[in-house]
């Protein structure tokens, strides 16, 4: 049986798709963007988080560490990760929840056990659930089993990717996906290299493919100031959307907000993310209507 | 001279009694126009005042009538004589007319229930928190006139001179409260009779079977004949009240310049002439015969929870359709009038409580609930434009009174449901919601015909009953995680060294699970039985001294039984106790269950001493369990077979048990505020909740122990079968962010739909204003349940860094997600 690797499944999610869904949080992404509000899905390993606000210095890990890889200091407990093999006993032990592990394998069957938990909610809703990541793509033969089993419930299915995969893999996936949400973070294959670490040639080609298909396309856009609000870009995007197959004329705007720095800390990433800068009530109003004026429906939020 | 009582009269706050709700502070709202407005200002700002008016017209009336009458045409007459002599008033601007006092928010006292003390009157007058004011003039004459004739004499002197030991001392621990040790039994909601019926028709009805009376085979035609004729007395009194609304404004008319003035005051002349005499024509006079129905329960009695009209909107729509039709009546002119109802019950605070009580009590709300949408009696969709009007009214009047629920059966149509999730989102807390397709199974459960089930709904707070058919009496709550708690000290109340129940065993030698569930079980059944041997001697007590002849009139067939609203009168007849803190007992269950007796990672006697403690020096321990103990309100099985298993037994030690009706109680899961003040008699709990901060309300989770979001906490709500209780209560706070789409409201309505279609009963939903925020940063543990949503994105408001949690303040302060 397939196995993919898991770091969150979230309840009552009503941001990932129509009605109230449950979305699925794969670990591992194959872009490395600089803005990423969740960058603890991003290594496709499990990892262990320290929230040291929560540490009360039970010292129970230390104590407990098969490794001795735990040390205590003046900013809280430091990890080792040399001699750290992640296997989880310091957040077994600790009373606190400040030690988490992040990732793990479930089966496909525990996995529908819980979505089959929140069905009256899709039915109710019209909602279903929603595979996000991280990259869903890069797990595909769980992914396409979850979505298949999603498919014989009847429940709606959503797949959030950043589309940079191979191209059978995607259409493949099409195959048992109601909507897509992609994102088209910019435009400029050399500015998306830099802030996400692939160039989008790939991606683009990918979409152009995807919209040939009976899908559902929602497009969205995390806007960071400074790196994809320009005029040029966004007119850029809507003539890019506007040449695709099938009506693909609905973006959302999600404006950039600097949560990941937390995250960041906990996974003890000490200095190499960014914060950025979100961009202007004023200037999302404009960015709004060049969509508009390029027949795009261009909403704040998804 | 002042006579000496050496009756028990426990001393507690009476937000024990659970009617403590915080006064709106919001700004005054919009109102619909320059009328209401005026009204709603007037209503917002008079301070509420005592007026000592009725209790001189009954003092001098019983002084001089007392022993010439049977009590039932005694009480009759009563009420008749206050009808007749009390002040009546018609402000200006007023379309609905009437007051129980002399002027608006102007509360009469009831001292043949309970009387106050010239201190207890100080304490109103000076208390910083809702005062009473009362002039010295005032409590000088009440000193004089009133208190000395009924001294020993009270329904409350009557109660507690009975009592046995064994009530009181659990009573005194705070293991349950009485509702009617100060008040009437009440909880009354009507049908749609009053609407066809007028009491002209009602004193017809009432003399044919004073007619058909066989006093030869009939050894209760004595008794029957005495209720009657009281019942009788009292239609005449609310004709007589209603008629002198009639003749001040015709007098009121004479003096007005205004035509447009003269011309309200002469149709209200003609209204008030007209009803309650007889059925209403149209729909002023349906709400006018509603009002003077309420007036009448409400000073002839001070009912708990006083009087509530039921479904106001589907008595209205005939009159309102009608009318509508026939071009007599604009929408914006049935609005208004509605909006003055609305503003009059308003006026009407609840009568405020003697000794201690009148130091800490709240206690503004009366508790009528407007019941909005639902079934009709056949069965079909009771959602009209009625309906509509009346949400609009909430929204845009947001007053104290009267509160109101919304009723979504599968067949409501989901514009009502969003409509009402749009004022939700409003943050006043109203409307809550209530599922019809579960309490009216609940109904049949305890054997009420499926028509006057679907004619039933909400009365107060969640408990439901048979609208105008049913007495439900309400006799107080039952704080289950005292009973853990007693159980683990072995039938002392640690807060006090006494004893306060019967022994079950030391908790340390408990080897297993089940003995120690087993020794509660135990307490608990003992608990309930105190409390139902005194509750049978209250209602006995009440139906022998204080019927209540004219509520009798109203509710259907106290007249062809001819016996009284408390004395098995109505149709049904139930008694509920309602039970709070099933998160808190079933989190200490599971805590105990796991960490002592499966995983054994602590003793009982680490646990017990860690508690008794209030958890000092363990922080540790307390973060284990707080973090590693599976709780209820998860969709979690291994906590939610607990929650059932308590709820069960809840459900088997009430039940069933018989009243003095002939009939029984039944189990009720509401807390209104009462989680608040038990939480204050309790020591720490073994689910890490630490000493006398409030347990868990209704059968919501505890606070901050449901971390899956509101789907997870349905699910484990929906784990019970709650057409096992007469209603249960489910809180949920979100953030406004959550609500901002429009797109949001529909989800949300979709999760109300959700948990009715799993077997839900109410819900409602308070929406987290910054000051919440606030103490979600100082206290991160009770609060993690509050989730925020950032532009395409929702996180735990705990997850976040400070930052970010100011930012998610000032961003709800600004409502701009």
């Amino acid at each position: 049986m397939a196995t993919g690797l898991i770091f969150d499944i979230k309840k009552y999610a009503i941001n990932d798709g129509p009605g109230i869904r449950l979305t699925v949080f794969f670990k591992g992404c194959n872009l490395s963007c600089k803005w990423c509000h969740n960058p603890e899905s991003m290594s496709p390993k499990v990892q262990k988080m320290y929230n040291a606000s929560k540490c009360i210095g039970a010292l129970s890990c230390i104590s407990n560490c098969p490794n001795d890889a735990l040390i205590m200091t003046s900013e809280g407990i430091v990890t080792d990760f040399n001699t750290c093999n992640l296997c989880g006993k310091c957040a077994e032990v600790c009373p606190t929840k400040a030690f988490e592990m992040l990732g793990s394998s479930i089966l496909i069957s525990d996995l529908m056990k819980e979505i089959d938990n929140e069905a009256v909610f899709f039915d109710q809703s019209g909602g279903g659930v929603t595979f996000s990541g991280g990259e869903p793509l890069m797990h595909a033969n769980y992914l396409l089993e979850a979505l298949k089993a999603c498919g014989e419930r009847m429940y709606h299915r959503v797949v959030d990717t950043t589309a940079f995969s191979s191209q059978e893999t995607l259409l493949e996936v099409a195959k048992h996906t109601e909507l897509f949400l992609i994102d088209l973070k910019v435009m400029n294959s050399e500015k998306h290299k830099e802030f996400t670490g692939v160039s989008n040639e790939k991606i683009l080609s990918n979409i152009t493919e995807l919209a040939k298909t009976n899908c559902e396309i929602i497009f969205r856009i995390p806007l960071i100031e400074g790196v994809n609000t320009s005029e040029e870009n966004i007119l850029k995007t809507a003539d890019f959307m506007n040449s695709l197959e099938g009506n693909r004329t609905v973006v959302n705007l999600l404006p950039y907000h600097n949560i990941a720095e937390n995250k960041h800390l906990k996974l003890g990433h000490s200095t190499h993310f960014e914060v950025f800068e979100t961009p202007s009530e004023a200037k999302i109003k404009e960015i709004i209507k060049l969509f508009k004026n390029k027949g795009i429906t261009a909403t704040v939020g998804g | 001279m002042k006579t000496v009582h050496t009756a028990i009269n426990p001393e507690r706050p009476a937000s024990a009694e659970g009617n403590f709700y915080q006064p709106i502070t919001s700004a005054i709202g919009p109102g619909m126009n320059e009328r209401i407005q005026k009204l709603r200002k007037l209503s917002f700002e008079t301070q509420p005042s005592l007026s000592i008016e009725r209790a001189l017209i009954q003092t001098k009336f019983y002084k001089k009538n007392f022993g010439k009458y049977a009590i039932p045409v005694l009480r009759g007459l009563n009420f008749l004589e206050i009808c007749k002599q009390k002040t009546i008033y018609l402000g200006e601007g007023e379309l609905i007319v009437g007051e129980r006092g002399p002027k608006p928010k102007s509360v009469p006292t009831f001292p043949e229930l309970t009387c106050h003390s010239v201190e207890d009157f100080h304490v109103l007058n000076t208390r910083e928190m809702q005062r009473y004011t009362i002039s010295q003039e005032d409590i000088d004459t009440y000193e004089q006139e009133v208190i000395p004739y009924w001294a020993g004499k009270t329904m409350r002197e009557r109660i507690f001179n009975h009592v046995p030991k064994e009530w009181s001392r659990a009573y005194e621990a705070g293991l349950f409260t009485e509702f009617m040790e100060q008040r009437a039994p009440g909880h009354t909601a009507l049908d749609g009779a009053i609407y066809k019926t007028g009491m002209l028709n009602y004193k017809e009805k009432i003399q044919k079977e004073l007619d058909k009376l066989d006093f030869l085979n009939d050894p209760e035609a004595t008794d029957k004949k005495e209720q009657l004729e009281g019942m009788k007395i009292s239609c005449d009194a609310v004709i007589v009240f209603a008629q002198r609304h009639a003749e001040l404004a015709e007098e009121q008319a004479k003096k007005e310049l205004n035509p447009q003035r003269k011309a309200e005051l002469l149709k209200i002349a003609e209204v008030c002439c007209w009803v309650p005499a007889n059925a209403p024509r149209n729909f002023h006079e349906a709400i006018q015969m509603y009002w003077f129905v309420h007036l009448g329960t409400i000073t002839e009695l001070n009912g708990w929870d006083a009087m509530n009209p039921g479904h106001f909107d589907q008595h209205l729509t005939p009159f309102y359709e009608k009318e509508i039709a026939e071009g007599t009546l604009t929408r914006e002119e049935a609005k208004e009038l509605l909006s003055c109802f609305w503003i009059k019950v308003n006026n009407h605070p609840a009568p405020p409580k003697v000794g201690i009580t009148a130091k800490e009590s709240g206690t503004y709300n009366d508790f009528t609930n407007i019941n909005i949408g639902g079934v009709e009696r056949d069965g079909s969709d009771g959602v009209s434009e009625v309906s509509y009007i009346m949400l609009e009214i909430v929204e845009e009047l947001h007053v104290l009174q009267p509160g109101n629920s919304v009723h979504i059966s599968s067949r409501t149509p989901n514009r009502f449901l969003t409509a009402a999730c749009k004022v939700i989102r409003q943050g006043h807390g109203y409307p809550s919601i209530f599922n019809p397709d579960i309490y009216i199974p609940e109904m049949l459960r305890q054997g009420k015909s499926l028509e006057d089930a679907r004619e039933g709904g909400c009365s107060g707070c969640i408990e439901v009953g048979a609208f105008g058919k049913e007495a439900y009496i309400l006799t107080g709550y039952l704080n289950v995680p005292k009973i853990i708690e007693i159980t683990l000290n072995n039938g002392i109340n640690p807060l006090t060294g006494k004893r306060a129940s019967i022994e079950t065993g030391d908790p340390r030698n408990f080897k297993t699970y089940e003995e120690l569930y087993n020794a509660f079980k135990k307490q608990l059944n003992y608990i309930v039985n105190q409390k139902i041997l005194v509750s049978n001697y209250i209602d006995s007590m009440f139906a022998k001294y204080s019927p209540a002849t004219f509520l009798s009139v109203v509710i259907e067939d106290c007249i062809s039984k001819g016996k009284d609203y408390y004395n098995g009168g109505p149709r049904y007849n139930t008694n509920y106790i309602q039970c709070t803190g099933l998160g808190t007992v079933t989190d200490s269950l599971s805590t105990l269950k796991k960490h002592v007796f499966e995983e054994q990672n602590f003793s009982m006697e680490t646990i017990l001493n860690a508690v008794s403690k209030n958890f000092e020096g363990e922080e540790i321990l307390r973060q284990t369990i707080l973090n590693k103990t599976p709780f209820y309100g998860n969709d979690d099985y291994y906590a939610d077979a607990i929650a059932l298993q308590v709820y069960n037994d809840l459900f088997e030690a009430i039940d069933g048990k018989p009243n003095t009706k002939g009939e029984t109680f039944h189990l009720n899961m509401l807390s209104t505020t009462c989680h608040v003040y038990f939480g204050k008699v309790l020591e720490a709990t073994p689910n890490g909740r630490l000493a006398h901060k409030s347990i868990s309300d209704g059968t919501s989770p505890s606070h901050g122990a449901d971390t899956n979001g509101p789907s997870a906490v349905i699910k484990s709500l929906t784990k019970l079968d709650q057409t096992k209780s007469g209603g249960t209560l489910l809180n949920q706070r979100f953030l406004p962010s959550l609500l901002k789409r429009d797109e949001d409201i529909l989800k949300l309505g979709s999760l109300v739909r959700s948990y009715f279609a799993l077997g839900g009963h109410h819900i409602q939903f308070n929406i987290v204003d910054t000051a919440t925020l606030y103490a979600a940063q100082e206290n991160p543990e009770d609060y993690k349940d509050l989730l925020v949503r950032i532009a395409g994105y929702s996180d735990y408001f705990n997850d976040m860094n400070a930052d970010l949690q100011q930012e998610v303040i000032d961003r709800t302060e600004n409502d701009s997600f």
